[in-house]
């Protein structure tokens, strides 16, 4: 089956559909309800429209070129051959990634996933990380629960994923369990003849007094159009602590738009280190909600980008009790003809005092034609509160060119070498040095 | 110290220069040779800053007329960073900071960029850690300062200290010392001073550019210059700082002034 390629009218109920047709009479996910998940969705979908720049959260991100791609729907895969060594993060003795698991255009690839059980602390049995069908039993009603919460959709997207919500990544840590080594979950967009829709999910539970390491990488296998809809909701118990790794590296024809709930409970610490290098056009919503006190939030985004890129972080911390504290520092490299954009808003509300909110963003603009679009955004309503945000857009300071050229550097290594110094800020927050390694050899290609 | 004829270092002749169009340097001369301590005083505005600036070669600051000879060569065809590997050294009144490089990295790339252009040896981190952990000696710098980004959260007299800890690697021929006092205690003062007087030797001279006085009974100059509209009007020993502590830079002028009516 051909799909012709859609207009604004017709995009969006036209995948809905198939979407449905692919959930057809299919059982998985009875356990957890999904299928009533999924046809209010499609329902929010086909109540919505395609956004255009005139609304405000896309007004500096023309997201029409994803009209032109005629998407299909992907059937599962059965074990595709993949070259999957090169896309795998870079493997040595001591710093490698065993515990994977796989999902390719959206759906489970168990021979691609591997869970070595010798990594995980002996009591951890009840520890989990695969997809929604293979989860233990005892975690389905918790899981139902989560998923079924309140709507968590607040746009057409986000909606859209779940209206094709088949299966999921899960990764569940039970209370109190430290798990040491990354998670790592590779989601691999990998067209067939037609240009494909794939939809990952992801949920992560971190129950209370547990902490875990999660490393989300997308990536599109060849340089076709393609179009990634993720959607990732994590959810933090009392006193856990989750960090997130969020590495978006897909082709350079690849629409992407992931989005990131995440819940917190009192006493948590939620860390995102958002990577965007890749996609034509890239789009993070990032939603962060405080729901108890002394809630901690460290947001770290780097956006890499040359050629005719766009890649666009929207993010949004919402705090709701007293003393939490949230911290984020987005920054941007745009070379080229690239733009970025950046809106990152906080919530302060009146019930939200001796918090302590901190947002940075700072652009580095490598060439005349390259774009920064920031736009920060703090809401205050509480009065005893520390706030502070911020935004710069700057080219390499000639000043500090300067200063290395006067201590022997010529130029050319002296603007690399802050070019990589402006990266290093938030790469050397990674804590897996093959990731460091792949992120630096990007950023030597920032370099002239 | 002065030595009969020991071979001249620096010989700037006449030299103009301009930044944002107006001319600050009127016609500068000076003469260091090696073993020597030159300090150059003057008030705010007389064009010490910018003459510290032209001879490290920062591109604002064009250079209109004269020439400067550094070593037999012509010093302002050179780029910064040939500057610096051929032996100038600039310890700026200002050190930056640079957020996400290691002082220890910094400090190596620096060493290694001098070390390649005389066709020595690189040194690799593991040698290069114990070559700069005897050089902190000099400034009694802390170990600690070495993984932290450079110059980054540093108090004045941090980042100063860090300044003769580069000096001391890159051991130059001419070291310009611009306001290096400036802002520091009396403490980080003497540390500072203490570390230029051990890197100060027969091979080598001094630039010491000082607003105040102070300084100079920590380095003890051989000759003490003081700048005044672009040029340097008077030299004196270091009595000439004294004399201008007590009585301000306004008798130097006018003095200046009268010898030029007569």
């Amino acid at each position: 089956m051909i799909t012709q390629v859609a207009n604004r009218e017709t995009f969006l109920p036209e995948l809905v559909n198939q979407c449905r047709k692919q959930g057809k009479g299919k059982r998985e996910g009875c356990a957890y309800g999904l299928k009533d998940l999924r046809d209010a969705a499609a329902e929010y979908v086909l109540g919505s429209k395609f956004p255009t720049t005139k609304d405000e959260e896309w007004r500096f991100t023309d997201i029409s070129p994803l009209l032109e791609i005629p998407l299909q729907v992907p059937e599962l895969t059965h074990e595709p051959n993949l070259g999957l060594s090169s896309l795998t993060l870079p493997v040595s003795s001591k710093d490698s990634l065993p515990l994977r698991v796989v999902f390719v255009n959206g759906y489970y690839a168990p021979q691609l996933s591997t869970m070595e059980a010798s990594l995980l602390p002996t009591l951890a049995m009840e520890f989990f990380a695969g997809n929604l069908s293979n989860a233990p039993g005892n975690y389905h009603a918790r899981i139902r629960e989560l998923l079924n919460q309140k709507q968590q959709y607040n746009d057409v997207f986000t909606a859209l994923n779940i209206a094709g919500l088949a299966d999921a990544a899960v990764v569940y840590v039970p209370k109190n369990q430290q798990i040491e080594t990354p998670i790592h979950l590779l989601f691999i967009t990998m067209p067939g003849e037609t240009p494909i829709l794939a939809q990952p999910h992801c949920l992560i539970v971190a129950e209370s007094g547990s902490s875990v390491t999660v490393v989300e990488d997308f990536a599109v296998i060849g340089n076709v159009a393609t179009f990634t809809n993720a959607v990732t909701q994590i959810w933090l118990g009392e006193n856990a602590a989750v960090n997130h790794i969020r590495l978006q590296r897909e082709g350079r024809e690849a629409i992407h738009v992931g989005k990131s709930a995440i819940a917190q409970s009192r006493d948590s610490r939620y860390t995102c280190n958002a990577i965007n290098v890749g996609g034509k056009i890239s789009r993070h919503n990032l939603e962060v909600f405080q729901t108890g006190e002394q809630t901690e939030t460290v947001l770290n985004g780097l956006t890499m980008i040359a050629g005719e890129q766009l890649s666009d972080t929207h993010s949004a911390v919402n705090l709701s009790k007293p003393h939490g504290t949230t911290n984020q520092l987005h920054k941007c490299i745009v070379a080229d003809k690239a733009h970025a954009v950046f809106n990152g808003k906080v919530f302060v509300p009146q019930a939200a005092q001796l918090t302590n909110a901190a947002q940075l963003n700072r652009n580095l603009l490598l060439s005349p034609k390259s774009r920064v679009d920031t736009k920060p955004q703090l809401e205050i309503t509480a009065d005893n509160v520390k706030c502070s945000h911020g935004a710069t857009v700057s080219q390499l300071d000639a000043e500090e060119v300067f200063y290395l050229q006067s201590r022997g550097l010529n130029e050319n290594d002296s603007r690399n070498l802050l070019i990589n110094a402006f990266a290093a800020e938030i790469i050397n927050k990674l804590p897996i040095p093959s990731l460091r390694e792949t992120l630096y050899s990007v950023v030597k290609q920032m370099e002239r | 110290m002065i030595v009969e004829n020991s071979p001249v270092i620096l010989s700037v002749r006449d030299l103009r220069a301009k930044v944002d169009g107006n001319e600050i340097l009127k016609g500068l001369n000076l003469e260091m040779r090696a073993g020597e301590i030159h300090a150059i005083m003057g008030p705010n505005g007389s064009g010490k800053s910018t003459f510290s600036k032209v001879l490290a070669g920062h591109p604002a600051y064009e250079v209109t007329g004269g020439e400067v000879i550094f070593q037999g060569q012509n010093l302002l065809e050179m780029e910064p960073e040939e500057r610096s590997r051929n032996g100038v050294f600039l310890a700026f009144q200002y050190p930056l900071e640079i957020p996400g490089v290691s002082n220890l990295d910094f400090l190596r790339v620096a060493y290694n960029s001098h070390q390649k252009s005389k066709g020595l040896e690189e040194l690799d981190a593991f040698d290069f850690q114990d070559l700069v952990e005897q050089k902190l000696e000099v400034v009694k710098m802390n170990p600690s300062f070495l993984t932290r980004s450079v110059n980054e959260g540093f108090s004045g007299g941090e980042k100063k200290r860090n300044e003769i800890l580069q000096m001391a690697l890159l051991e130059p021929k001419l070291a310009i010392l611009d306001e290096t006092d400036s802002g520091l205690d009396i403490d980080a003062l003497k540390i500072v001073a203490n570390g230029v007087n051990q890197l100060a030797n027969a091979e080598n001279t001094m630039l010491v550019i000082t607003h105040y006085q102070r300084l100079l009974d920590y380095i003890i100059p051989d000759y003490v210059h003081v700048m005044e509209g672009g040029r340097i009007v008077t030299t004196g020993t270091k009595e000439l700082a004294l004399e201008l502590e007590a009585r301000g830079y306004d008798w130097v002028t006018e003095e200046k002034a009268t010898e030029v009516v007569r």
